[in-house]
């Protein structure tokens, strides 16, 4: 049975049970995810971090939610009233919705009702999340521009041609994916990886979606349509109180939701990692386990998106838009080439899988061979300046040495008083205290 | 919505083709009153961003209607390709307009409004004439059996693409193809010309080989005022030139002569002994 087959029969209570189930689950990832974004990179910049609120300050970032929903909501003069309103919940409910087609697990027996751990298996699964993030931008262009203000204008300026190019490139790596699962379903790209990960066998769509991902969810070093020393705030300058936890919410859901999607298409989804699946003849994929290793994988991509942050410092906007452009989509246009011509050979010809090893690694080793005879390039260094035989620099021709300066009669400094000395040196004890 | 949606259409295999369910119902009933509410939108509203919004309001309920009628794939692509791609293109170029500006009432081509209208007459005679046969001649199989047999929809749309609609859909993307590279000549400037663009490495380059490497001195260096208007006072007590500027008229110096004495020591001070009176 599939599991489209095993989600079409669930009653309306079990879709609720989901529904909530799902949102909870979101809502406090974010939670836990501000959290410990503050401690991992406080621990990276050997500082002690969030300590106060709650257990080894677990509740910092449920106090700072709470504190922010009871502060004043503040709206410009010159807002644009209903788009100002309306952008915050525009990129919240896309980031949420997307969530929807993700398998948390397999098969499950929930109060007597045989189901999957999912809200719902749509035969064009990952185009949903790519929809959801198409539309989760107008959220974030919208407030730019309703705002009325510059520094968020350029923002949204910003993330607008940011998502936009980013998404193609996240979009031509999922293609690698399809083609050898043969379903934009997310349940069954799940399935086809059951005899290995995708992220080992299409390692190219891995790296260029794993880089994508952190351009389309704006975060560092990516994070250019907020860039605090740039645009103050970027798009979300002007916003207080709810709508700014909106969108708060936002960038931590949509950072679930890519992450989640990663382990799904390249990390075997809610499938348990390869010593694991062995053990009881894969009895850890069976019942609630994969909910287990469906959030391990998640968050090891949630790490990775914080240990990023930690590390690099952030590009500018145009070294950001080349990579983009002129190395990420050219990149997976040659990989997909690659991928297809090779399924189209094995399909056709019949070439075994080794014979296709044996091709690629006499490629790779001509290339190698080449690459090492190929002569290096010489560099010239322009400020480079010439030396004598013996190693000392030649100085120019036309140096002109300054004349002598005339040397000064360093007169006497008159020393002060007795009296005067003491006051002064108590004044100066004065000023360091 | 995605479970809306599967629980609007639960047996998909077994519905006949010309029966609407009560789901598809209240879906058209829902959708398309606000498909027409955002077109209407569009064409009244005052604001050229609330008439791009509209318009996406108009396509994500048409990207929703698609779905709802068993073609989800093209239902998605709908939502992504037009609501996310074009409309914000459309979005883009707006708000680098600026939001103020308004539509020009001055006919620039001539014969525009008449050819105009038209054209827009021909068009909605071609929409209504082949609406007409479509409800009256033409018999609908419906898209259970495409959807079911030899892969499903994403399938079967892929299979039709590549093989009996090759040539025209290899067309279309010479034509979009045409369409990127006339814009790439039309914005295209030459790095290495005279007047060619500078990178952002030769313009850091050239600043730091220039005179000054730091940013102007910034106006007003007294608490009394720090208006772009005053300028910046070197520590001998003359104007900066640098941080007049050019468009603005600058504070006249004897209006700041009370600050520079301050600065310089040389103002009257009140003396704190004076509270105590003559010395006697």
């Amino acid at each position: 049975m599939t599991t489209q087959e095993l989600l079409a029969d669930d009653p309306v209570w079990l879709i609720l049970i989901k529904v909530v189930g799902i949102f909870a689950f979101l809502v406090v990832m974010t939670l836990f995810m501000i959290n410990w974004e503050r401690k991992v990179v406080a621990r990276m910049q050997h500082r002690p971090g969030p300590n106060r609120v709650g257990p080894n300050g677990w509740l910092q970032s449920l106090a700072d939610g709470l504190k922010l929903a009871f502060k004043e909501d503040i709206r410009p003069v010159l807002a644009d009233k209903w788009v100002f309103f309306l952008a915050p919940v525009i990129s919240c409910i896309p980031a949420f919705l997307a969530f929807s087609v993700i398998p948390l697990g397999g098969e499950v027996t929930m109060f007597g009702e045989q189901t999957a751990l999912q809200l719902v298996d749509l035969p064009v699964g990952v185009l949903v999340v790519l929809a959801c993030s198409s539309v989760g931008v107008y959220g974030i262009v919208l407030s730019g521009w309703a705002s009325g203000s510059p520094y968020p204008l350029l923002g949204a300026l910003r993330s607008a041609a940011q998502v936009i190019s980013y998404e193609i490139a996240m979009g031509l790596s999922i293609i690698a994916v399809v083609m050898y699962s043969h379903s934009l379903s997310t349940a069954e790209i799940v399935k086809a990886q059951e005899s290995g990960w995708f992220a080992w066998l299409l390692f190219p769509s891995f790296l260029i979606y794993v880089i994508s991902m952190v351009g389309e969810t704006n975060r560092a070093p990516f994070d250019l349509p907020e860039a605090e020393s740039e645009l103050v705030g970027g798009f979300h300058t002007e916003y207080s109180s709810l709508k700014f936890a909106l969108f708060f919410l936002a960038e931590y859901v949509n950072m679930v939701t890519v992450s989640a999607l990663a382990t799904t298409l390249f990390l075997g989804g809610w499938r348990a990692p390869w010593p694991l699946s062995a053990i009881g003849d894969g009895v850890l994929n069976t019942g609630w386990w994969p909910l287990l290793w469906f959030v391990a994988k998640t968050l090891f991509f949630l790490f990775l998106f914080i240990w990023l942050r930690g590390t690099l410092p952030r590009l500018r906007y145009d070294q950001f838009m080349r990579l983009g452009w002129k190395a990420l989509v050219p990149g997976s246009l040659i990989w997909i080439v690659l991928v297809s011509t090779v399924r189209a050979w094995k399909t056709e010809g019949g070439f075994t899988t080794q014979q296709l090893l044996i091709v690629f690694g006499v490629v790779v080793g001509i290339l190698l061979l080449v690459s090492v005879l190929l002569p290096d390039k010489k560099q010239v260094d322009e400020n480079a300046v010439p030396l004598a035989g013996s190693g000392y620099p030649v100085p120019p021709l036309d140096l002109r040495v300054p004349k002598a300066v005339p040397k000064k009669s360093v007169k006497a400094a008159k020393l002060p008083k007795e009296k005067a000395a003491v006051t002064t040196g108590k004044e100066a004890g004065d000023g360091d205290v | 919505m995605s479970a809306l949606l599967l629980a609007l259409q639960p047996e998909v295999t077994e519905r006949a083709a010309d029966v609407v369910t009560t789901g598809e119902a209240i879906a058209f009933w829902i959708l398309g009153p606000l498909a027409l509410a955002g077109a209407l939108g569009m064409l009244f509203a005052k604001n050229a961003v609330h008439s791009a919004l509209w318009l996406v309001l108009t396509m994500l309920s048409l990207g929703v209607l698609y779905m709802v009628q068993q073609a989800p794939f093209l239902g998605f692509v709908q939502i992504i390709v037009y609501t996310g791609a074009i409309m914000m293109l459309f979005l883009f170029v707006l708000m680098l307009v600026g939001r103020d500006s308004s539509d020009s009432v001055v006919e620039v081509l001539r014969g525009q409004r008449l050819a105009a209208a038209v054209l827009g007459v021909g068009f909605a005679g071609l929409v209504v004439g082949s609406l007409a046969r479509a409800l009256t001649e033409v018999q609908p199989v419906g898209l259970a059996e495409q959807n079911t047999a030899g892969g499903g929809n994403v399938a079967n749309i892929g299979t039709s693409l590549f093989t009996d609609w090759l040539f025209p859909f290899e067309l279309t993307s010479a034509l979009l193809i045409t369409a990127a590279v006339g814009a790439m000549i039309l914005a295209f400037s030459d790095r290495h010309g005279k007047s060619g663009k500078k990178t952002q490495k030769q313009l850091v380059e050239e600043r730091f080989q220039g005179k000054r490497v730091g940013s102007l001195p910034g106006p007003g260096v007294f608490a009394t005022a720090n208006s772009v208007a005053t300028p910046a006072l070197l520590p001998d007590g003359s104007v900066a030139p640098e941080s007049l500027n050019e468009l603005i008229e600058a504070t006249a110096k004897e209006q700041l002569a009370d600050d520079v004495a301050e600065v310089a020591g040389t103002a009257h001070e009140a003396d704190a002994h004076a509270l105590k009176g003559s010395e006697s």
